[in-house]
């Protein structure tokens, strides 16, 4: 390909650097610096601006090129992971917005810790917090790492090097120096940004079809060389059985894992009250179920008019579909319109990226630094230290971050994302749920709700297929395979609930009568919500 | 408008609430009968004992509990069905269109009008007496403390 697209792609990107940056000043010029405004963006925003924050921190490069990619080349089973990720939010809104919101203050653990000897569940959910926020952050990083070869072309590893550099460099600067309200308004711009561009793409590709999206399903089936089986499940998880059931362990953990990612967590107290935060989830649920239906079209679209053989041929799996899809409907390959658009969509998924990996540093440094360092610190000292402590985390995991982004880019993390999840829902999801609805709940029941989800989930993933064992592992020459599957939900989602149960009834000492009253009527009332 | 009023909330435009839902709203000053000398404890546990409160859980609980299970059974139904019944989910329908497309699409649509009645019933069985309760609890602790 030409260097066209490449340097409009590059200037594109800029622009959205430079405006984020500028962003980031304008918020840090009148910054108070207290843990409400770092932490919380100061609880003013609407919930439409929210909204389009979740959307934006939720809508990550993988869904936009990973699951179009997946669709263009399997077909109906890429639409699996689509609906799993939407229904997730049923359980955001039915169950956890608005309790979050009213009792707790920044993170997850405000509100199991409220009812619990506080340093032990502070410190469990705090480690799992952290843990699901680094898995998440180096799928993210070495993504970034292979958009950057796969779009510019340029397949140097200095250049991912530099690039994955360059994104872990910008994530703190936005995060240490503007905190919850400059992420906050990049989330915005990123979202904004992500649904016009995949508006337009649709647009283009129905208008393409005259609307008749017959047409484009038939077409799509017929180019994708599979025929009518491109229309229904089977093409990618329909062989043995443990394939059919590690989807089902992957849709499990995607739908209850969600609920528990500290990064959304947290956004819900960015607005004033739970009412806000109900609506606010309201608009995410439109703006991502809009953006997965888009996503599905393009996938189709991409198989239609790119064909399945030709996307493979550019990236095995799939991510290039997307890119390759806005320079067909440009105009082809060579022609203004179809480099314009390709640099239009190379510059959108770095800016998703970006915009992610900043929304799960703010999180993770607000873990470390809320949970973790707070209860920890020597008895009588200052609370005010927090915000430093909360920036210097962010400087430490994006060190972190770039470190591992780093070792492991040539190595195959599809699974992380995957990981986080099925982490997140074996956790944290067990402790938040019991602590807001069991009025029997105790300390050592949280705790081990937290680490018996952790460890099996973690566990699992060492001893699985993605490990070892399998000449796509990441260590291909060693064999200690002992689990079949590669994600590891459904057996860890039970064991966190279970070793919560068994915590709690084990309990030696009482559950805490009052502290449950406190949290159920502050939960569903707002009382003393800050 | 001011920072930490909690009571600062941008009404959904177009959205009023009907003027019938204040007479559904269940009476919530029964707790004002609270004598001073209580700790803020005492306070919450007595409100959690009271009518209107349970009144309020209860109509959270009767929307959420049912409505998770069914979506929950419908999303599992859902990937149990497209990864173990093939031959099921081909079956066409109309045109290109077979089952396991329908029920794709159908899982973007209860998803959408899930969000919409739970939003519908919130605003219309448990907003306003949540927040009577709401005036009624923080006078009661702010009473306590003092």
């Amino acid at each position: 390909m030409s260097g066209g697209h490449q340097t409009l792609a590059l200037l594109l990107f800029s622009a959205f650097v430079v405006v984020t940056l500028a962003i980031t000043t304008w918020v840090s010029r009148k910054r108070r610096g207290s843990a409400e405004e770092f932490y919380a963006g100061g609880r003013l925003f609407s919930p439409m601006e929210n909204g389009f924050a979740i959307a934006g921190d939720y809508m990550s490069a993988a869904s936009f090129l990973g699951i179009s990619g997946l669709i263009a080349l399997y077909g109906y089973d890429g639409m699996l992971y689509s609906v799993g990720f939407l229904v997730a939010w049923l359980v955001v809104l039915l169950l956890v917005a608005e309790l979050v919101r009213n009792c707790g203050r920044f993170t997850l653990a405000d509100v199991v810790a409220a009812r619990m000897a506080e340093r032990p569940v502070r410190t469990a959910l705090g480690v799992s917090s952290v843990t699901v926020s680094v898995l998440y952050l180096v799928a993210q990083m070495v993504g970034a790492g292979s958009l950057v070869a796969l779009l510019l072309g340029g397949t140097g590893d200095t250049a991912r090097s530099w690039t994955v550099v360059g994104v872990g460099a910008l994530m703190v600067i936005y995060v240490s120096l503007g905190g919850m309200r400059a992420t906050t308004w990049i989330q915005i711009v990123k979202a904004v940004l992500l649904m016009a561009g995949a508006v337009a793409l649709t647009v283009l590709v129905l208008v393409h079809f005259h609307g008749n999206v017959n047409t484009l399903l038939s077409s799509a089936a017929e180019r994708s060389g599979q025929g009518g089986d491109f229309l229904s499940p089977g093409l990618l998880y329909g062989g043995s059985w443990t394939a059919r059931l590690d989807f089902i362990s992957l849709g499990l953990a995607l739908v209850l894992g969600t609920a528990g990612l500290p990064h959304i967590l947290s956004r819900f107290y960015t607005v004033p009250t739970a009412r806000a935060a109900r609506r606010s989830v309201v608009w995410s649920i439109g703006l991502i179920g809009g953006f997965y239906l888009m996503t599905i079209v393009l996938g189709f679209g991409a198989a239609a008019l790119v064909g399945s053989a030709d996307v493979r041929a550019s990236n095995a799996s799939g991510n290039t579909a997307v890119p390759l899809l806005a320079t067909v409907l440009g105009g082809g390959e060579g022609s203004t319109g179809g480099t314009v658009l390709f640099a239009v969509v190379a510059a959108i998924a770095f800016a998703t990226i970006l915009a992610v990996v900043a929304g799960i540093t703010l999180a993770s440094s607000a873990s470390v630094a809320h949970d973790l360092y707070a209860s920890w610190r020597r008895p009588g000292t200052e609370r005010r230290g927090e915000v430093g402590v909360a920036r210097a985390a962010a400087v430490g995991i994006g060190v972190v971050a770039i470190a591992l982004g780093l070792l492991a880019q040539d190595l195959n993390v599809a699974f992380l994302v995957g990981l986080a999840f099925a982490v997140a829902a074996s956790a944290n999801l067990p402790a938040l749920l019991y602590s807001l609805f069991w009025r029997g709940f105790t300390t050592r029941g949280a705790v081990w709700a937290v680490y018996g989800g952790l460890i099996p989930a973690v566990l699992l993933v060492i001893l699985s297929p993605v490990v070892s064992g399998s000449p796509a592992s990441l260590l291909p020459g060693a064999d200690f395979q002992l689990f079949p599957l590669e994600n590891p939900g459904l057996v860890s989602v039970p064991a966190g609930f279970l070793a919560g149960w068994i915590g709690t009834v084990t309990s030696p000492e009482p559950p805490d009568e009052a502290k449950h009253a406190e949290t159920e009527v502050r939960a569903l009332t707002g009382a003393g919500a800050v | 408008m001011w920072p930490d009023d909690p009571w600062y909330d941008v009404p959904a435009p177009g959205r009023c609430a009907p003027d019938g839902v204040a007479a559904a709203a269940p009476d919530s000053r029964t707790g004002r009968r609270e004598e001073q000398g209580h700790s803020a404890a005492d306070v919450y546990l007595e409100v959690q004992r009271s009518a209107a409160f349970r009144e309020v859980r209860r109509r959270y609980r009767r929307f959420v509990v049912p409505a998770v299970a069914a979506f929950l059974l419908w999303y599992l139904a859902y990937v149990v069905a497209a990864t173990t019944a093939h031959g099921l989910m081909a079956r066409p329908v109309a045109g290109v269109m077979n089952v396991a497309m329908l029920a794709g699409l159908g899982q973007f649509l209860t998803t959408f009008l899930l969000t919409w009645a739970y939003v519908r019933h919130a605003r219309l069985h448990r907003d306003r007496a949540a927040l009577d309760l709401r005036w009624d609890t923080q006078e009661m602790t702010r009473g306590a403390e003092r």
